[in-house]
């Protein structure tokens, strides 16, 4: 009775995570080895490597995990990089501090699709207006850029930009309170010491909130890998045609698009896609622990 | 280096509307010799942390100025006063070897004073051995004691070669038996370098124990400056003579009438040449002496032995600071009367206060004895 009584107490967490985290992780592995799997009359031909062998030859996958690519290498360093720059910013003024930190904060609770329109009002040509940003190109004396339909590198700058702008505040919410975390004695010390601004900034300021750089690079990572609802945003739903799908979009429409019903091919994209993301964690990890004090 | 303190006031706005503005250091005029260990002493909130901060020049005062020998260093930033500081928190560098702990303040120096990596390597091993934590060059501070920390913080203040090395609580954070050993290797420290130090704490003990001179601070006003010896003789007021000893001293409520000292009647000593007016008294502890027909008699509560001395825990009506603890030679027998023993005074332990100010009134038999 005893060795039983901890695993009573843990028994309602197994049970949730067991039956929504476990079991569909277990059926997502099957489902992507049962070859030609029919979802109407839940048949399949055999078993085998099949389904990952199709689509990594999809060129639709192939354009998803280039996209997918091209996101995360841009945003990640760009966000962390932008939001520690304004956390420092943010860390060093006095006067309307809390105004400014609301101000930052405010895309982390507005509604994606809210942003992806106010983005589309930016960005987008239509039959009366350029968008706002072409305008501003044209005003200027260059030409404008259809960046919604347009050619790939507007279309992937506009993905970029919207998603850098989107995870920015979260940022700089855990970088602020981590630079204010610091203790103010180290600081002190170094002022005695005459030490140099930037020189604070590389050797005390740094080092000291390292581990949260490597959560925001980690947790970062795993949400551009995982972005799909962003493109849907300023792109709609047939992120194929606009050649800016992502690895979940492209999950998603084997499941659902177009009819869907393949969820042999979607098992198998997502569980390539989970294969990537657990290796960069684990080198991110790797990294992290060699340069951790 | 002496330093000098002139008229040093530091304001700061009073947080509610409205309200006066706090001062947390109040018009200090004192002068530090040279070469010698200060105390900075007070209880918590009374100053001495800001006093601290206004030398290194973290903060800068209202009023007042600052001198180090002949140089007014009261607009000079902290960098360009050479001053080292040990911080309560050590503020040691988390990331950093204690080797690169002590070299960082001597990698900021640039342009002539700028070193070469072996002589820079030289000077931190020095400093290393004069704290003598020279073994430990490669560890981490997690790695260390609190002890070894705190070595460490003192050679890094120290590596520079300050003209002022100040400490802010030194000691608060190491344990009993540390802390008294540490106190120690500070004194050694100091008068091996000679660098004048200034050390602020709310311990009177360590304060007495170590240093040459304290000073005695309560909200934002000096009280007394001297020899530690001396302040605890001769206090200048009730706070003081208060704040220095342990036990602490015994204070009663009393009157001088016709130049002897009554305390709840008892004609117990006389001071002669004292005005007629009621009066504070403080007895310290040691200040008692057994006497089967003393002239103080009080309700004995307990006796407690402890090897060397014994103390003699009583009771009197007039006694405001609680039971009365007096410390006699454990040789003499403690024999109660009725539930009451007798003491006779030493008048040169036995201080008398101004009722309304504190403020100490010496009379001549005090003199005779000490």
């Amino acid at each position: 009775m005893r060795k039983l009584r901890p695993w009573l107490y843990l028994l309602p967490a197994i049970a949730f995570l067991g039956v929504f985290m476990v079991y569909p992780l277990i059926d997502v592995m099957i489902y992507s080895m049962e070859e030609g799997y029919n979802s109407a009359s839940q048949t399949y031909f055999g078993v085998g490597l099949y389904n990952f062998r199709y689509v990594l030859r999809d060129p639709y996958f192939i354009q998803a995990l280039k996209n997918t690519f091209i996101l995360v290498i841009i945003t990640v360093p760009l966000s962390t990089g932008i939001g520690l720059l304004i956390a420092v910013a943010l860390n060093s003024i006095q006067k309307l501090k809390d105004l400014f930190q609301t101000i930052f904060f405010l895309p982390y609770v507005t509604n994606t699709l809210a942003v992806g329109l106010v983005f589309m009002i930016l960005f987008k040509k239509t039959a009366y207006s350029d968008g706002l940003i072409n305008v501003l190109i044209q005003t200027f004396g260059g030409t404008g850029v259809d960046f919604i339909d347009g050619p790939y590198w507007a279309k992937m700058f506009v993905l970029c930009f919207y998603t850098v702008w989107v995870v920015l505040p979260f940022k700089i919410l855990i970088l602020t309170s981590a630079l204010a975390s610091v203790n103010e004695d180290y600081y002190k010390a170094a002022k005695i010491d005459g030490t140099s601004r930037w020189r604070i900034f590389w050797k005390i300021t740094l080092p000291m909130i390292s581990p949260m750089i490597f959560y925001l690079i980690i947790t970062g990572f795993i949400g551009a890998f995982k972005a799909y609802s962003d493109a849907v945003a300023l792109f709609g739903t047939d992120l194929n045609a606009a050649g800016m799908n992502t690895i979940v979009g492209y999950v998603y429409d084997m499941l659902y698009g177009n009819g869907g019903g393949y969820p042999s091919y979607a098992s198998a994209a997502a569980l390539i896609l989970f294969a990537i993301v657990m290796t960069i964690t684990c080198i991110n990890l790797l990294i992290s622990e060699k340069t951790n004090v | 280096m002496k330093v000098i303190l002139e008229h040093l006031t530091k304001r700061y706005p009073s947080r509610d509307k409205n309200g006066k503005d706090v001062i947390a250091v109040n018009d200090f005029n004192f002068e530090i010799p040279d070469g010698k260990l200060i105390g900075l002493l007070g209880p918590s909130g009374c100053g001495k942390s800001t006093t601290l901060n206004l030398i290194s020049g973290l903060e800068s005062p209202t009023e007042g100025k600052i001198w180090f020998g002949e140089d007014d260093v009261t607009d000079l930033p902290p960098e360009h006063r050479g001053v080292g500081l040990v911080f309560q928190s050590y503020a040691l560098y988390p990331h950093m070897t204690v080797r690169q702990n002590i070299m960082f303040p001597l990698q900021n120096l640039k342009g002539k004073d700028k070193l070469s990596k072996e002589a820079m390597n030289q000077k931190a091993e020095e400093a290393a051995r004069l704290v003598q934590i020279e073994r430990l060059m490669e560890r981490k501070p997690r790695e260390m004691s609190g002890g070894q920390q705190q070595r460490v913080a003192i050679a890094r203040a120290l590596v520079k070669m300050p003209r002022i090395l100040l400490l802010d609580e030194p000691l608060s954070n190491l344990d009993a038996r540390l802390r008294l050993q540490t106190r120690e290797e500070i004194r050694r420290i100091q008068k091996n370098t000679g660098i004048t130090t200034v050390f602020v704490t709310h311990d009177q003990e360590e304060a007495m124990s170590i240093s040459d001179e304290i000073v005695v601070m309560e909200s934002g006003i000096l009280q007394q400056i001297g020899n530690p010896q001396h302040v605890y003789d001769e206090p200048v007021n009730l706070f003081v003579a208060k704040f220095l000893g342990t036990p602490a001293i015994n204070v009663f409520e009393g009157e001088v009438k016709g130049g002897r000292l009554f305390i709840g009647g008892q004609d117990v000593l006389a001071v002669s040449g004292v005005e007629d007016q009621p009066v504070s008294v403080g007895i310290r502890p040691e200040g008692f002496i057994l006497s089967e027909d003393g002239p103080f008699r009080t309700k004995l509560v307990q006796v407690e032995v402890m090897g060397r001395d014994t103390s003699v825990v009583s009771e009197h009506p007039d006694c405001v600071s609680g039971l009365i603890r007096s410390i006699i030679s454990a040789e003499n027998r403690v024999e109660a009367k009725d539930g009451n023993v007798a003491f006779e005074l030493k008048p040169a332990k036995v201080h008398i206060f101004r009722k309304d100010s504190g403020v100490r009134i010496p009379y001549p038999e005090q003199e005779r004895h000490v």
